[in-house]
């Protein structure tokens, strides 16, 4: 990479530059498709640059301001935060696209989506780079209220309790998290991360502020059984949004977990801390694929899905192989694009059908034959089926399991894979079929199709070649702090 | 006991407390108070605990502290627009317990 | 070239398949255009490949997928005899399907989900590990859903979901017998006489309940008992698929992946010494018995066939789990051999169906005399599944016969008769009835086509595989006959 390139600070531009389009769109509203757009572009182009200059660099420190730790603010870029940033680029691209279209629609208000919409991606990349606990914290709450006001969008009854619930929740889990830092702070004296991970020991206020932080993220990953606020805030927020919340917001908080799980606090993680986020991450496979075979609705079948797959993500915990946590990256990967596919071909049907009764979905399959297509690629990836990205974390979680003897874990892999083929070819099948009551269609922009085929595809794309994203992955070692 | 523990244990017990009215007042109104409440015992806690070892009390938790602050008065704006749009869509003030929209 | 060829195979059906996928409903001279033509090209493209590999070139294609692991394509010989089939049958089976859809709905859908599905089994066939077994055999199973549930009826969907339910259990078994080996042998590569011979003593039993669950995961498309149950439900969907799911793809995928298993992974010798052998000689015997006498109690004539199907695939899995290289000649060219005839029998039933209304053997009496081509093509399928010399499946008997001998298995030939004289317990009658009995005043829905019996496309593929299936047997001797394939092949795995 040239050499202007390399030494510019692409890793305060990838924040910046969504805040600045922020306020653009805030302040004006009748452009907002088109400055949405063009952040969106150049937002993923300097996420992309990050990524070379990481490729050159290695691991990446950037004091803001120049100031540096313990008193100033740092920026941090290894293979795991920039891999969480393509990804938010990725899905942020699929989004804003299909954004575009889907507010173009009469009676959609597009004036509150693009602003909020922006805060949160630029939410998003700070806390991807954040360097201390407490900048995770701002970061955290930016994301959150955010995240709030978009499902409150849509302006409906079930929206605004949903968005009262989730904004409640998050605020619970967000204090929490700060009494955590605040504990941190008191025992160490810094709010660093790479510090306190040097620093940290056992005592009284350290176990305090693992268990507070913890749970909090639980909280905000929606771990069973803390789960109980997403199927709503996912279902009955408009679909792109929808998308947002489970491909990325949920999984904002995970990545927080396991930056202070390897980063701060490895001195005194145990392994039966992790047996019990493992067994409740197999809970959450378990009830929430169970309960979205009950579903009739698609929407709520889909944010309960998230519930199930969120699940696999806290298996590494109790798995004792490193291969885990490589299957879990790769699983939040895949299911970020699977998933945003999967929620804006539910925002498809809804439009054309006015409705998400799933019995009578009404051949869909063969009137809109580009968004059955993306829901079905993107169900090929959540249940693990080759080729695909969710095969390739469900083969490293397997192996990682099977290495060890670990049974169980795998059996509860295996039931997840075929609950979760349940509920995918349940509306598959209604799709083949004519409903009872056949209704007139709207139609829907080919842009909101197209963007969903596009996200799916590249869930089975990831399922190609995955020697790039472990690479990638292994830039920095994030996962050194655990003992093979 | 010096005066900054008992500040502290005093923030705890606002925390705990206001947690118990969020968890038990069904009114959302009083749950966003206790919100505001657990946000002070958390600031209380922080203040009271920024004496170090150095004589002069610690700047960075009061820096802490003033960000919170403005994050939990954005917070408390958009829970009171949320607030009122429910009332307003919904005439209630409640959140059913089983809220799942079936 | 040699990395190109296999990739092409598989793209001779997988472009015309995504482009059909665009067409209009009405432009059906594209598409029948378009299937022929990827049909021809694959079979001249895998001409050119058995060419190829005859005179010595080998052919492979590889694609990193994590470290360690890849997906890999080549073309051995057991690779080609399967690809020879499939494409063969394919061709037919598209001028059959041609000719059975006209006028049908959805008809760029079905043919665009039917060219994706033999894209799956070619690439079943070529799969050089394990793993790229697993892949293409699950798409198999995704991309069969369509053609099952392609009518749209509620009997459909269900149907469509029993299916489900079996492959994707079976799937799964599948996966965790591949990860589970995967981490004790450190490879997935298909090589004769296996990769395990060379592990640990401690391993065995581990290496036993893989077994199990690798089996079982094939068992279920191969529709051994108890596994079988989605097969004669899935007698829903239109007959070209019916045809195409037993007699090429499903089944026979199924069939295949347990001879790769016994040979190619655990080779005979390994697994006969670990005991794994006789017990799944046993349940194939089981099935053979079990599917002739559900066959005899059929009325409808398509679940007769079904129950027949889940009969003689066991055949291959006998000859395979008998530990002999005769009783494996046996077992790998029944892959071909009922291939041909239960095709054959399939196209026969959807002629009835389709010209006359015909659905049920009872509605059978005289048919011989209204459609004479069709039912002579039956009777050739039905008498070379009797195991009348010198059809097909007299051949695979013999040799399963001869060879269970030789490896000390006599009990076989007793399943052998019993199963022969099941075959023409249900398939005699049909036969009488067909031909001697005086028919009904009038069919149940008659369709009359100008001079001929039926259209061309239906006609015309049942009697050509069912001459097929009389020429292997007829031929069985000569120098390139499927026979002596099977014979290089077995060759392979038993000589040093």
């Amino acid at each position: 990479m040239s050499n202007e390139l390399n030494t510019m600070p692409w890793i305060v531009w990838v924040i910046l530059i969504p805040l600045i389009g922020a306020m653009l769109c805030f302040m004006w509203p009748r452009r907002g498709k088109l400055l949405g757009m063009i952040t969106t572009l150049i937002t993923g182009f300097t996420a992309f640059m990050l990524y070379l200059q990481l490729l050159d660099h290695g691991v990446i420190r950037y004091a803001l301001g120049g100031w540096g730790a313990p008193l100033g603010i740092d920026l941090y870029a290894d293979g795991l935060s920039v891999l969480m940033l393509l990804m938010t680029a990725l899905v942020g691209l699929g989004v804003s696209l299909y954004g575009v279209g889907y507010f173009k629609q009469d009676g959609e208000n597009p004036a509150g989506f693009w602003p909020l919409w922006l805060l949160m991606w630029a939410g998003l990349n700070g806390l991807f780079l954040a360097g201390d606990v407490f900048n995770l914290y701002v970061t955290l709450e930016l994301l959150g209220l955010s995240a709030v006001a978009l499902v409150a969008l849509a302006g409906s009854k079930e929206a605004l309790s949903a968005a009262m619930r989730y904004l409640l929740v998050s605020l619970l889990g967000s204090l929490c998290y700060l009494l955590g830092v605040v504990l941190l702070y008191h025992a160490y004296g810094t709010v660093d991360i790479q510090l306190l991970g040097a620093l940290v020991n056992s005592n009284p206020a350290t176990y305090g502020a693992l268990g507070l932080m913890v749970t909090a993220m639980m909280l905000k990953s929606a771990l069973f059984p803390l789960h109980f606020w997403l199927p709503p805030a996912h279902a009955s927020a408009p679909a792109p949004i929808s998308a947002l919340l489970s491909a990325l917001v949920v999984k904002a908080s995970f990545y927080l977990l396991l930056r202070l799980w390897f980063d701060v606090f490895p001195a005194v993680t145990t392994v039966d801390i992790g047996l019990v986020l493992g067994t409740l991450g197999a809970a959450a496979i378990l009830w929430g694929s169970i309960q979205a075979l009950r579903q009739t609705r698609l929407k709520l079948l889909v944010a309960y899905s998230t519930v199930a797959q969120l699940g696999y993500l806290f298996l590494p915990f109790a798995l004792l192989s490193p291969i885990a946590w490589q299957g879990g990256v790769y699983l939040m990967l895949s299911h970020a694009l699977a998933k945003a596919a999967m929620f804006m071909a539910a925002g498809n049907i809804l439009k054309y059908g006015g409705h998400d009764r799933i019995a009578d979905l009404d051949r869909v399959a063969q009137r809109l034959p580009i968004t059955m297509t993306a829901f079905c690629l993107a169900g090929v990836s959540l249940m693990g089926l080759p080729p695909s990205g969710g095969f390739i974390a469900k083969w490293l979680l397997l192996e990682a399991a099977l290495t060890h003897n670990q049974w169980v874990w795998a059996a509860v892999m295996i039931i997840g894979g075929l609950l979760a083929a349940g509920y995918v070819f349940k509306v598959v099948g209604y799709a083949f079929t004519k409903a009872d009551s056949p209704h007139d269609a709207r139609p829907v922009p080919l842009t909101m199709e197209w963007a969903a085929l596009g996200l799916a595809a590249g869930a089975i794309i990831l399922g190609l070649n995955a020697h790039y994203p472990l690479a990638l992955l292994d830039i920095g070692k994030p996962f050194a702090g655990m003992s093979p | 006991m010096t005066l900054s523990v008992l500040y502290a244990l005093a923030g705890v017990g606002l925390f705990v407390l206001a947690l118990h009215g969020l968890i038990v007042h069904a009114h959302l109104l009083r749950k966003v108070l206790a919100l505001n409440i657990m946000g002070s015992g958390v600031f209380l806690i922080m203040v009271a605990l920024a004496r170090r070892a150095t004589e002069a009390p610690d700047p960075v938790p009061h820096a802490m502290v003033i960000t919170g602050i403005v994050v939990a008065v954005s917070a408390t704006a958009l829970a009171l627009v949320l607030l009122l749009r429910l009332k307003e869509v919904t005439g209630r003030t409640e959140l059913d317990e089983d809220q799942t929209p079936s | 070239m040699s990395a190109w060829l296999p990739l092409l195979v598989l793209a001779s059906s997988l472009l015309p398949g995504l482009i059909i996928f665009f067409l209009k409903e009405e432009q059906s001279r594209t598409r029948i255009f378009l299937n022929i033509a990827g049909a021809v090209v694959k079979l001249g493209l895998v001409g050119l490949m058995v060419w190829g590999v005859y005179h010595g070139q080998t052919y492979e294609a590889r694609l990193p997928l994590l470290p360690g692991l890849e997906l890999a394509l080549q073309a051995d010989a057991l690779a080609l005899l399967f690809v020879v089939l499939s494409s063969l049958l394919w061709l037919v089976t598209t001028v059959y399907a041609i000719g059975y859809l006209e006028n049908s709905p959805y008809r760029s859908r079905f043919f665009g989900f039917f060219s994706l599905c033999v894209t799956a089994t070619v690439g079943v066939a070529l799969s050089d590990n394990l793993i790229t077994f697993l892949l293409f055999y699950e798409l198999l199973t995704l991309s069969t859903y369509p053609l099952i549930v392609h009518r749209g009826t509620d009997t459909a969907r269900k149907a469509a979901r029993v299916y489900l339910v079996y492959t994707l259990v079976g799937g799964a078994l599948l996966l965790l017998g591949t990860v589970w080996l995967y981490t004790l042998a450190d490879t997935l590569s298909f090589t004769p006489r296996g990769i395990l011979s060379g592990l640990d003593a401690q391993y065995h039993g581990a290496l036993a309940v893989i077994f199990v669950l690798l089996i079982a995961g094939f068992g279920v498309k191969a529709a051994i008992i108890p596994l079988h149950g989605w097969l004669p439900r899935a007698m829903v969907a239109p007959a070209p698929v019916s045809a195409l799911l037993h007699a090429v793809a499903v089944v026979k995928a199924g069939a295949f992946g347990i001879v790769r298993v016994v040979h190619d992974v655990y080779g005979v010798e390994f697994a006969s010494s670990l005991g794994l052998l006789m017990p799944l000689a046993l349940l194939a015997a089981a099935t053979i018995i079990y599917g002739s006498v559900r066959a005899v109690y059929q009325d409808d004539l398509k679940r007769r066939l079904a129950y027949s199907t889940i009969s003689q695939v066991s055949y291959i899995v006998l000859g395979t789990a008998i530990a002999g290289p005769i009783a494996a000649i046996g077992g790998i060219i029944h892959l071909v051999h009922q291939g041909l005839m239960k095709i054959t029998l399939f196209f026969c039933a959807g002629n009835l169906a389709e010209t006359l209304g015909v659905h049920k053997i009872s509605e059978m009496d005289g048919i011989g005399r209204r459609m004479p081509w069709t039912m002579a093509a039956f009777t050739l399928g039905a008498f070379g599944m009797i195991g009348v010399p010198p059809l097909a499946g007299f051949i695979s008997k013999w040799y399963l016969g001869v060879g269970a001998l030789e490896a000390g298995q006599g009990w076989v030939i007793w399943v052998l008769i019993g199963s022969s004289l099941l075959n023409a317990a249900y398939f005699l009658p049909i036969l009488y009835a067909a031909w001697f009995k005086e028919p009904a005043s009038a069919w149940p829905d008659e369709h009359v086509f100008s001079g001929k019996e039926t259209a061309w496309a239906l006609l015309l593929p049942p009697v050509i595989t069912a001459l097929l299936s009389l020429a292997v047997g007829l031929l069985a001797n000569a120098t390139f006959s499927p026979l002596q394939w099977a014979v290089f092949i077995a060759s392979l795995e038993f000589m040093p």
